[in-house]
This record gives structure tokens, C-alpha cells and sequence, in this order.
């Protein structure tokens, strides 16, 4: 079990949040690990595909929705329960954006500012949330609640502006909405609330 | 309002679950195939129904499934591409989680045609509903007899499995798909061999968008003659248009093909936002050229778009006001490119960085005059020359632009600054 470990230079992985959350030298303390159930599904998945490496996907996602991002503990593990080389872990893992390398904050917020959503003013609201967080997009608000960025469509354009917070979108997005939503998830300890 | 197919029950609550599905009409048309058509018939009617691919090609389906050859001694498979991430395209997100059976019933009758027994809907990762519901829905029909071994006594097995994304846009082309699902880095491939001879795990395939397949169950019930009634000659049935952008009611709007775009931003969409005048469109996906205002007498369909010098594409209409900068929408385009390019062609991946790079110095004001014709040699470097579409999806709204807005282009060069700035 390791409580703190230095992420290193070699984790600049071209992801969304990507650039600059934190220092590539910071330290980031990992509190949790991949469960006991969570590798239990893993296993499982081994089974359910023609062959295995499509599992890699699916493992990932389990491992997301566990730990909160990818992080070297958990890839080496899917790399063991699934009987994959890790080299070809992190190949995969390096493509995807939709997963943090990271730790981010408990809320992840991705805004998207791409057209049908900037014609409707996503800019703005991407100023206004980085005004309300004190934080600037790609960073990580100091107590760990909030971690703010911007994604490529999000598929939701009939209901634009809109952002997701962790799992739930958020659609027809105005100021007074995202006052709501902040509101309720600083005071709130489900992650998952506000929907 | 004309009549709805896909689209018909879609704001009844309850549409997602098996048993209001059934009392409407539906896993009608699965027990039809299963017991009184041969594989090659039911490629037959899609053929004659003339339904073309909704993804954005717009390739005939049921040629698509003749092209799976019959008598491979591989496993054979269907893949539904649901990695719906064309800027302004939100139909299949509405289809999956309102009507998730109409587009099960299609897999199934595409599988059964093109003789698969596993079935893949891969599903962008930020649907995370979306795929719960589809999930939900494949229970469902599984303890209904209508998917697992043996469906209805046919004979006939067919497993599907919903695959979540990773959140690349690249992956909804349909080769990256692939070997995304085969757990290796989702670059593109070169084609031939084309995934029906050669596709997911080397063994034939076909890849279907989720509109397409939704379209399968009620072709096989009404008959062919009934889908070619609507829509125009080459451009058969409906299509689900999504609206977005400046407009008064954004939203899916399911249509026949050959609709004016006049009629659906003016009648259905309500207009412009806040009175304004139109000034641009995109009809299909921002892969497509942008319009400019004086061709919105055009009709929706495959051929009108082609012959207005645009394309259907994925039907996701986004229109822009007259206070809309063409040269920062360019620009925040090829940026979506520069991002979502995945490297493996160097004409794309460095194409993109710099014509990025020449955008937004245009934008900001720092632009020379010179830097238009680099735009267009760059593209001219860039279209056709790559293994993928996105290489050329970049060029477009890029050449696009700068055939009906030029004098943006120079007015931001020769004032050194945005005309629109806000």
C-alpha cells in the first residue's frame, strides 16, 4: 500500500485536463484503492469477449468509477487480473481522454465549449465558473472539491450551453443554474447528487 | 406536423421499457424475420427500401450487408456505432434513452441478415445513461425470448454487449471503432480490406449507425414500397434532423428527407434567436461545408445538399446569427480537429496543429494577408491525403468559410482585429 507518491514527468499523457493540473513533479496522495468487488468484475471481464484485450476498456472504466481516475497502481493490476502486458495498458489508456491520469477534484466539471454551445454563450459561463472557483480551467480548486475543464461536444446541443459534473450532465446551462448546482455540491457528500 | 417514424412514441414516458414497446407495435417485425425470411431476403428489402446510412456517409445499408460474404468460416459481427460526437448531433443520445428496443429489434434483424452472433453497441463513454438504459433494455428482451439462444425457437443465437468509449471522437469512424473494441490503440486503418471482408477481430463486419438500425424494424414491417413513399427517390424515409445553434426551439426533429431548410429553421425551429437575421448554417455535422444564408431554400436530403456544395451528413443543422464571426467559428472548428486528430497521419496531425496555429492568429489580429492562400495550400496538402475522413473534415469548414466569407477573413487582417468582439 503506498499513501503518497511522486507523479512523475513521464505521466505528460495528452489528456483533457492534460496540461496543467498541478506540477508534473506534485504530490498527490492516493487514499483509495481498487476494491476487492471491483477486481471481482475485472476477472469477470476476461471472460465475456471473444478475446481479452477488449476488456481493457471496460476494466478502465471500472477502475474510473473506483478510484477516480487512472492511476499506475490500478493499470498494474488490470495488467495482472487480465494477463496483459502493462506496455500495452497504458498504450490504450494514453488515447483516451475520458479518463483522468490524475487525481482531480471529487467534482470533475467538463464545460463544453465547442460551436453550438458557444453560440450560446459556453464562454462566458467557462469565465464565470472560473471567476466563482478562483481557479483556472485544467486546475483544481485548493480544498479538492472542484476540478474545471473544457471538452469537445458533448452530444447535447438541442440543450446547449451544458456541462457534465461527474457522471450527470447538466443542460440549458444559465448563471443562476450553475449557482444552484455549485451550491448544492459544496454541501453535499454524495459525488453523485445534483442530478 | 408530417408523420413520424422513429419518432412516433417518442414522448411517451414509458416507451423504454419491453412492455409498452410491445403494445405499441413493437418486436413486431423480429418474430416476422425470424420465422418467415431468409437472411437474403430481409438484405433484399433494406436494398429496395433504399434506407442509406445516417452516420453521415450516407451508404446504402443493405448493400453494406450483401457485402458480408455468407460463407466465411469466421465468426461474423455487427457493430453499432452509437460514439455519436459530430459537433451537433444529439439524435442517437434521444433514441437510446427513449426508445432503446427499436434500435435492439434492428440490431437483431441486421444480425440475423448478415448471420452474426454477437453484437456490439459501442457507445460513447460520457452516455453513461444512455447505456444503463441500453443495458436495462437487453435484460429486458433476453427475458422475453428475443435475444439469447435460441430466439423464438428459430434456431438462431445472438448475444449483444454494450461497449463504452473512451471519450475519442476519432473512434465513431468506423475503423478506429474496431480496434478500439479490440482493446489496441483506435487508429484508423487503411482500407481495402474493408470491414466487411476484414473488420472486427479480422473476421467480416458491418458497422451501422443507431438512426440506420432504428429504421430496420419498421422497413421489414410496412414493407420496402412503404419506406421509398417517403422521403425523395434516392433519398428514402425520414431523417432526424438536430437543430442547434441561435435558434428559438433547438431540438431533434424527425422529417422526411427532402424537407426545405427553410421549413425547419423558420416553421419548426421558430426562427432566429431574439429576431436576429440568419447568416450561416451548417447542415450536417461540422464535416460539412457551411452554408451561407441565401442557399436555405435548399432541401435536406443526400443530393440537394451535394448540388448546394454541402453534404446530409449526420443531419445536425446548426445555425449561426448575423452577429456570429465566421472566422472564430473556423477557428474554434479546426481547433475540435487539432484536438481530436489522432496523430497517425502526418498531413492531419501536424496539418491541423498549424492550420490551427494561422486561425487563430487571424482571429487575434495578428494575421497577414499572405496567410489565406497558406490556409488553402495547406488544406490542398492535407484533402484526400489521408488514411481517414477527419483529415479532410478540417479543410472543409475551412475552404467552406473562406468561399462565402472571404471579406471576414480580410477585414480581420487589415484591422488587425475581430469585427465582433463582444
Amino acid at each position: 500500500m503506498i499513501d503518497e507518491i511522486v507523479v512523475a514527468d513521464l505521466r505528460v499523457w495528452p489528456v483533457n485536463l492534460g496540461e496543467h493540473v498541478g506540477s508534473p513533479l506534485q504530490k498527490c496522495k492516493i487514499t483509495k484503492m481498487i476494491t476487492k468487488e471491483t477486481e471481482e468484475k475485472i476477472l469477470n471481464l476476461k471472460e465475456r469477449f471473444p478475446k481479452v484485450k477488449t476488456a481493457i476498456l471496460p476494466a478502465f472504466h471500472l477502475l474510473y468509477k473506483d478510484v477516480g481516475y487512472l492511476e499506475d497502481e490500478g493499470m498494474q493490476k488490470i495488467s495482472e487480473l487480465l494477463g496483459i502486458p502493462i506496455l500495452e495498458i497504458y498504450e490504450a489508456a494514453s488515447f483516451y481522454t475520458f479518463f483522468p491520469v490524475e487525481k482531480i477534484g471529487k467534482y470533475w466539471i467538463r464545460v463544453c465549449d465547442n460551436l453550438s454551445c458557444s453560440l450560446l454563450g459556453a464562454e462566458k459561463l467557462i469565465e464565470y465558473l472560473e471567476e466563482k472557483l478562483k481557479i483556472k480551467v485544467n486546475q483544481t480548486t485548493p480544498d479538492g472539491l472542484f476540478t474545471l475543464s473544457t471538452v469537445e461536444c458533448l452530444g447535447s446541443c438541442g440543450t446547449a450551453p451544458v456541462m457534465m459534473i461527474n457522471e450527470y450532465y447538466h443542460e440549458n446551462l444559465t448563471k443562476e443554474k450553475i449557482d444552484k448546482l455549485l451550491e448544492e455540491f459544496s454541501s453535499s457528500t454524495d459525488p453523485n447528487s445534483g442530478k | 406536423m408530417p408523420e413520424k417514424i422513429l419518432f412516433k412514441y417518442i414522448d411517451q414516458p414509458d416507451q423504454y421499457r419491453i412492455d409498452t414497446y410491445m403494445k405499441n407495435g413493437g418486436y413486431q417485425a423480429v418474430p416476422r424475420v425470424l420465422k418467415d425470411l431468409s437472411p437474403e431476403q430481409v438484405i433484399d428489402i433494406v436494398k429496395k427500401s433504399g434506407l442509406r446510412g445516417r452516420g453521415g456517409a450516407g451508404f446504402p445499408t443493405g448493400l453494406k450487408w450483401g457485402f458480408v460474404p455468407k460463407d466465411s468460416p469466421k465468426n461474423r459481427f455487427l457493430l453499432c456505432n452509437a460514439d455519436e460526437g459530430e459537433p451537433g448531433t444529439f439524435k442517437d443520445r434521444e433514441l437510446m434513452a427513449k426508445n432503446p428496443h427499436q434500435l435492439l429489434e434492428g440490431v437483431i434483424i441486421g444480425s440475423y441478415a448478415i448471420g452474426a452472433h454477437l453484437s456490439f453497441i459501442y457507445i460513447r463513454g460520457e452516455f453513461a445513461f444512455e447505456a444503463k438504459r441500453l443495458e436495462e433494455a437487453i435484460d429486458e428482451a433476453q427475458s422475453k425470448g428475443f435475444l439469447g439462444k435460441n430466439i423464438l425457437g428459430s434456431g438462431y443465437d445472438l448475444d449483444i454487449k454494450v461497449y463504452r468509449g473512451g471519450g475519442a471522437y476519432i473512434c465513431g469512424e468506423e475503423t478506429s471503432l474496431l480496434s478500439s473494441i479490440e482493446g489496441v490503440r483506435p487508429l484508423v486503418r487503411l482500407r481495402p480490406p474493408y470491414p466487411a471482408i476484414s473488420g472486427c477481430y479480422s473476421c467480416p463486419s458491418a458497422v451501422n449507425n443507431v438512426e440506420t438500425l432504428s429504421n430496420v424494424p419498421h422497413i421489414i414491417l410496412n414493407g420496402a414500397e412503404w419506406y421509398t413513399k417517403v422521403g425523395t427517390p434516392k433519398s428514402t424515409g425520414t431523417k432526424i434532423f438536430c437543430l442547434s445553434g441561435q435558434v428559438n426551439k433547438p431540438g431533434n426533429y424527425e422529417l422526411p428527407m427532402g424537407t426545405p431548410l427553410k421549413e425547419l429553421i423558420y416553421e419548426y425551429g421558430g426562427g432566429i434567436k431574439n429576431g436576429k437575421k440568419l447568416k450561416a448554417v451548417i447542415p450536417g455535422g461540422v464535416s460539412t461545408q457551411i452554408l451561407p444564408a441565401s442557399k436555405v431554400e435548399v432541401r435536406l436530403d443526400f443530393e440537394s445538399l451535394i448540388e448546394a456544395g454541402s453534404m446530409l451528413g449526420s443531419g445536425a443543422v446548426i445555425v449561426m446569427d448575423e452577429d456570429t464571426c465566421m472566422v472564430k467559428t473556423t477557428y474554434r472548428l479546426v481547433r475540435f480537429y487539432e484536438e481530436e486528430s489522432c496523430g497517425e497521419c502526418t498531413p492531419c496531425r501536424e496539418g491541423t496543429y498549424w492550420l490551427s496555429r494561422i486561425m487563430r492568429r487571424i482571429e487575434y489580429g495578428q494575421g497577414r494577408m499572405e496567410d489565406i492562400d497558406l490556409l488553402l495550400d495547406l488544406c490542398d496538402n492535407i484533402f484526400g491525403k489521408t488514411i481517414c475522413p477527419l483529415g479532410d473534415s478540417v479543410t472543409i469548414p475551412i475552404s467552406s468559410s473562406l468561399q462565402y466569407f472571404r471579406d471576414e477573413y480580410e477585414y480581420h487582417i487589415r484591422n488587425k482585429k475581430c469585427p465582433m468582439e463582444r
